[in-house]
């Protein structure tokens, strides 16, 4: 990972294939139009045509890194492999059952999404692990021979395996495969213990199933790139861009593809993590919004957060619990049916709603003219002065204003009454309260208090929107980072190497084995910095311990970072008193007297994240000169003010302006609200922070 | 007509319900219990400072609405305001002033602001002790059912009631959970008062009169909207369910008026001699959620959205019972009165409400000792599972699902951590829905025993052995419950019963009625459920009419891999 190098960021979206090419002169970047059929064939448009204007052949490529929509649409749209499930014997229908509750209680005519796999493709055998990892039952090898032959009959190409509590014992699940490579040897194969080797039965079995069911499908497609990529003289090494928000190799991405669903805005979040270590920001609240959805996401001392369990294909607007659990090491975001495109109604209590509907591009907002009626996102912000009809999308075509307008009043007057000016204040109030209330519910969740983070605003919608949700949130400064219109792309040349080695091993700190804490954390760590060593042969490596902690007896843990120290003498006052402070930050409160728990210990070895050049403490550069004025409606005052119209491309480092104040470029427009002033930073950053703060 | 501060209003509103909601999530992380943390058998809400309550967390108990809503005014009158400082933290386990029976724990919090009582927050979660005979339909009387908490001090001025948690330690099985889970009750009332203080701050907002205000004007408007557009209509029906020894008559009277809808129970059953009785508290909870998923399923729960739901029934029948009945297994009868309103509902308005379902969750409680005394540790485990849901009008009835109860069930291999219990089987039960145009949902079977040098008692809490549920408009019923031991011997659906060393309790839970004439469902739709085990081969020929070739036509293309959906 070294930067004298050439190299590739390829981002497959649902629309457009983004391709960023990093060279020591510089970066240039594309967007081509993604190639559902071929995918690999978008990709070799993309890498042809930054080739030429940087004017280098393909050969000279050293690496490509890639991220790809891929493996959460195939699970979306339910186009993976055909896929048999063989699990323990009365457990065939966990993965149907799921919690066997409803998300959303009054609605009586409610539909559960169907499971991956339907009950027929779903196979059982005989044996028993018991919870202390014990064998109960043992296996009959001629039983799984049976149930293998079976599966060859009604041909299957791919097969998950999945057995109660071989979080702990994984020796049934290899004698399964064992049978399969013997009996079926070329199906393609996905045991849970290897694939999210952790407790709960449903959620386990759901992300082996994932796995399974894209295996045959993304193993094909990464093939193939790799094929296309050599014959166009482009032998380099490809590496993935997974979930955890780390790098991978091709081979490992192929063997494990659910661990790529939503590698795309994890990128996006590496690409504000990378932003945040230049600006030397401890605390970023990423904010991305595009046209369908918003995603927000916690950073950290230049990290995004984390978490272990995600949820794909929620089918019912957006609701928790409405999708798949899928349990893999994942960039922790919430990510809301809240964007450009969504689409505004009222409820039964005559309140505006927005999303999760959203026009998308075709027929578009009300504004577009092509066809779209309903009121979305866009059009409010149309109307409230945010947008100039002449300029959307760098003056491609001019949005029609009496249209927003109409669609307003005529979707939402009846119901709420008040002009159109009015109505399109509360749509953007109600959009810019919900995504509001995801980052505070997300920061809750994780204990975190949002008002001394900095928020990071990318993705086309976002900066139109970004500094009200400040101002909701009490967060003081913000930033919008140039190149944002391909920031998952640039984020994936940011990213490390990286590997999280897990396994559950649970023990009390009453009863506290020190020596084969220290031996297991090492395993770990082996086993986690070979991985990294495959993808690169040189890069120094570091390695993080975590111990996953609670109260004996809890069901949920806290994640309690160990230092090298304590990995390599573990002492139980001493992961006590660490457990306690995490939870006390958490919860504001501790639990006298009882005995603490490690359910789950890990080590994430990783190469150093890319070097960063600080971006320099900036000069004041005075006032920038207005381009004009143009009436634009201030949310938090609830009135129209005139505002300083400025051209990105034209301030200087340090030149700045107070609000009122819109900052256009091609891609988007950053709104400076009367609160705040905006300045320019020496990265060509636009920086807003609130006026009584100006030093 | 719409103004800037309405605006305003709304958002605070939507905070309201987002603080609600972090409230619950709390409590989930912090709890102890399975029940809470792993099947969300908990609620959470915001009241002002008359009591009435702003905004409830969706979690997993409908049975909580309204109970919990009139807990507060409780509280309020036993304390005092006088005697409510900062920092305080209130507490009862009261049936008939929380949620209906002693293992639900409700913890009251009062907000305050510049040293003014602006509000509360309140909470509730199922423990899985409270020590007594143990959770079960077996006490005579509430006093055989555990520990009683009145309405008390958890925490003056932040210093907790040692002394009552000594007590509470002393008299349950299982203590650090149950502590654990008082504690974590606290937690979640003190995550909710630092987010109001915040919202408070950011909206220059002295106390919550105001947004009350607009809360329940905009509520009570919507909802009544919604009743005057209902026929001014009476029915009433009656469903029989199993009970204890004998059966139980349900009698639900609805009368539509202009401005409410009426709910009396007069004609149900007496009072039990076990436990299985409902505090009236819970019998309005369930007979409230009913009409309200059927005439107002999105306006949200607050004191003026649910007032108009009038809900009476005769004191000392089994659905008002008075203390000191037993009151422990109240969610047997209760989770059953929505399946008892919908046969009412469905004369008024027809083509709305789903046929019958399990209704009540199939929970049981083993109790478990090791064989030899002093050879291991006693355990209590609880779990939660669903029957099938009765089909809707337009769609089949959901295969093991929760409803009326939203509760999740708890993964086994969670359960299995809590102490020596083997589940041995946890999947859906074949031809045990009822046929009809939209098919009634799957119950379940299950096969629970102990792990080697342990037995155990097994607490059973069962409905619908006797009295499985009905169809409606031609569609057939559901299988009945079924329960006995591995080696033959017949179990009762409900009660504590000892389970011998090496044996297994086999459990089969009840599907849900169809809707509508089997003869009009879609062939598709059968040749799927054949094809998915739903029915058997034998059950596609009885109940819907399949020709033998075409039934082994399907399963010759299973074998083959043919059938993907």
């Amino acid at each position: 990972m070294t930067g004298s190098r050439v190299r590739l960021g390829v981002d497959i979206g649902g629309t457009f294939t983004d391709v960023v090419l990093d060279m020591p002169s510089g970066m240039v970047s594309t967007k081509v139009l993604t190639t559902h059929g071929a995918p690999e064939d978008g990709i070799l448009v993309g890498l042809k045509q930054v080739c030429a204007k940087a004017d280098i052949e393909p050969g000279a490529i050293d690496q490509i890194i890639h991220g790809t929509t891929l493996a959460t649409n195939a699970l979306i749209e339910r186009r993976g492999a055909k896929t048999a499930l063989i699990t323990t014997e009365g457990f065939r229908d966990v993965i149907e059952m799921r919690t066997e509750s409803r998300f959303e209680q009054y609605d009586l005519n409610l539909v559960l999404p169907e499971p991956l796999l339907p009950r027929q493709s779903r196979f059982t055998v005989a044996g028993r692990i018991d919870a202390q990892g014990r064998e109960l039952v043992p296996m009959d090898r001629g039983e799984i021979a049976a149930v293998v032959d079976a599966i060859a009959a009604a041909g299957y190409r791919s097969v998950a395996v999945g057995l109660i509590h071989s979080y702990l014992n994984p020796e049934h699940e290899r004698l399964v495969r064992e049978v399969l490579a013997e009996r079926l040897p070329e199906a393609s194969v996905s045991l849970s213990s290897d694939v999210s080797p952790q407790m709960r039965e449903y959620e386990r079995f759901n992300t082996t199933v994932a796995n399974a069911y894209i295996k045959p499908l993304m193993h094909s497609y990464l093939m193939r790139l790799k094929g296309r990529l050599a014959e166009e003289g482009t032998g380099c090494p490809v590496f993935l861009m997974h979930s955890g928000g780390g790098i991978i190799s091709l081979e490992s991405a192929a063997e494990f593809p659910v661990r790529l669903v939503e590698s795309g805005p994890a990128g996006g979040a590496v690409f504000a993590a990378d932003l945040a270590r230049r600006h030397r920001l401890d605390r970023v609240l990423s904010f991305d919004m595009g046209g369908t959805t918003a995603k927000i996401c916690l950073i950290r001392g230049g990290t995004p957060k984390t978490a272990r369990v995600f949820e794909v294909a929620r089918s019912y607007r957006f609701k928790k619990g409405s999708g798949m659990p899928i349990s893999i090491p994942v960039i922790d975001m919430v990510e809301i049916g809240a964007g450009g495109g969504s689409l505004a109604h009222t409820d039964a209590l005559r309140q505006i709603r927005v999303g999760p509907e959203s026009a998308g591009s075709e027929p578009g907002p009300a504004c577009y003219g092509r066809g779209g009626e309903r009121p979305a996102v866009t059009d409010a912000d149309l109307v409230l002065g945010k947008l100039d009809p002449a300029e959307f999308a760098g003056g491609s075509f001019t949005l029609d204003r009496a249209a927003s307008e109409q669609a307003l009043t005529a979707y939402l007057g009846d119901a709420i009454g008040g002009d159109a000016e009015t109505l399109a204040f509360g749509v953007a109030e109600v959009v810019d309260e919900t995504m509001a209330n995801a980052a505070r519910v997300h920061a809750v969740e994780n204990g975190e208090d949002l008002a001394d983070y900095t928020m990071i605003a990318f993705g086309g919608a976002a900066p139109l929107h970004a500094a009200r949700l400040c101002e909701k949130l009490g967060i003081a400064r913000m930033l919008v980072p140039q190149g944002a219109g391909v920031g998952s792309a640039i984020g994936f040349l940011k990213a490390p190497f990286s590997f999280e080695a897990t396994r559950s091993v649970y023990m009390r700190l009453s009863a506290f084995d020190g020596g084969a804490v220290r031996d297991l954390l090492t395993d770990l760590q082996a086993e986690a910095t070979a991985f990294v060593r495959t993808c690169d042969a040189e890069a120094p490596i570091e390695a993080e311990f975590k111990a996953h902690m609670r109260y004996a007896g809890q069901g949920w843990e806290v994640p309690v970072i160990l230092s090298p120290e304590d990995a390599a003498d573990p002492d139980p006052e001493r992961l006590r008193a660490l457990f306690e402070d995490v939870y006390a930050r958490l919860f504001d409160r501790t639990v006298e007297g009882m005995d603490v728990e490690v359910t789950v210990w890990a080590v994430d070895a990783r190469t150093p994240v890319a070097a960063i050049e600080p971006v320099c403490p900036c000069p004041e550069g005075g006032i920038a000169r207005a381009d004009g004025t143009r009436a634009l409606f201030d949310q938090a005052q609830g009135r129209r003010n005139s505002a300083a119209i400025l051209r990105r491309e034209t301030l200087e480092p340090g030149q700045g302006a107070d609000g009122p104040a819109v900052i256009t470029e091609a891609e988007t427009t950053v709104i400076v609200p009367a609160s705040r002033r905006a300045r320019a930073l020496p990265d060509g950053t636009i920086e807003l922070t609130p006026k009584e703060d100006r030093a | 007509m719409s103004t800037p501060g309405d605006v305003a209003r709304q958002v605070m509103w939507n905070r309201l319900i987002s603080v609600v909601e972090e409230q619950a999530q709390a409590l989930v992380r912090t709890a102890f219990s399975t029940s809470v943390r792993e099947a969300g058998d908990l609620s959470a809400g915001v009241y002002d400072d008359r009591g009435l309550m702003m905004a409830q967390a969706v979690t997993g108990t409908p049975g909580h609405v309204n109970a919990m809503a009139e807990s507060v005014g409780h509280f309020i009158r036993r304390i005092g305001r006088e005697n409510m400082f900062e920092g305080d933290v209130y507490i009862t386990n009261n049936p008939w002033e929380g949620t209906g029976h002693l293992h639900d724990i409700t913890v009251v919090t009062p907000a305050f602001r510049q040293g003014r009582l602006v509000g509360f927050f309140a909470c509730t979660a199922h423990v899985v002790d409270v020590g007594g005979r143990g959770f079960g339909a077996d006490g005579a009387s509430v006093y055989e059912e555990g520990i009683h908490i009145p309405i008390m001090k958890l925490a003056e001025r932040g210093t907790m009631n040692a002394t009552l948690i000594a007590m509470v330690r002393g008299n349950v099985r299982e203590a650090d959970q149950v502590v654990g889970d008082i504690h974590a009750l606290a937690t979640c009332n003190g995550i909710g008062l630092r987010r109001l203080a915040e919202m408070m701050d950011e909206f220059a907002m002295a106390d919550l009169s105001d947004i009350a205000a607009y809360i329940f004007e905009n509520s009570r408007r919507a909802t009544l909207e919604r009743i005057a557009a209902l026929p001014r209509e009476s029915a009433a029906s009656e469903m029989v369910i199993d009970g204890f020894a004998t059966p139980i008559t349900l009698r639900v009277a609805l009368e539509v008026r202009q401005d409410r809808i009426l709910c009396d129970f007069a004609g149900t059953s007496g009072t039990d001699p076990r436990g299985i009785n409902v505090p009236l508290v819970y019998t309005k909870a369930y007979a409230c959620y009913a009409l309200k998923c059927a005439v107002a399923p999105e306006i949200p729960n607050n004191a003026a959205s649910l007032a108009p739901f009038e809900v009476t029934a005769p004191e000392h029948s089994i659905v008002n019972a008075v203390h000191p009945a037993p009151v422990a297994l109240r969610h047997v009868i209760g989770h059953m009165i929505p399946d008892a309103v919908f046969g009412a509902l469905d004369l008024i308005l027809p083509g709305v409400v789903p046929a019958e379902g399990a209704g009540s969750l199939c929970n049981f409680q083993v109790s478990l000792r090791p064989v030899v005394a002093g050879q291991g540790a006693r355990a209590e485990v609880l779990t939660f599972n669903s029957g099938g849901a009765g089909a809707r009008p337009a769609f089949d009835g959901l295969n093991a699902t929760a409803f009326p109860s939203g509760v999740m069930t708890m993964p086994i291999e969670a359960t299995e951590h809590t102490g020596p219990v083997i589940i041995w089987r946890k999947e859906l039960r074949p031809d045990s829905a009822g046929a009809g145009q939209y098919r009634g949902g799957l119950g379940q079977v299950m096969e629970v025993g102990a792990a080697e040098g342990y037995q155990f008692d097994f607490s059973a809490m069962f409905d619908r052995v006797g009295h499985p549920a009905r169809g409606r408009r031609g569609g057939a019923g559901g299988a009945p419950t079924t329960i006995a031991r591995s080696d033959g011997t017949a179990m009762q659906g409900k009660g504590r019963q000892a389970v011998p060393p090496g044996k297994r309790v086999l459990l089969a839970f009840p599907g849900g009625g169809g809707y509508g004439d089997p003869e009009a469902r879609d062939k598709a739709l059968i040749r799927r459920d054949l094809a998915r085990g739903y029915i058997s081969a034998e059950a596609a020929q009885a109940d819907y009419g399949m020709g033998a070739d075409e039934v082994g036509e399907v399963l010759d293309a299973v074998a083959r891999g043919e059938w993907t959906e």
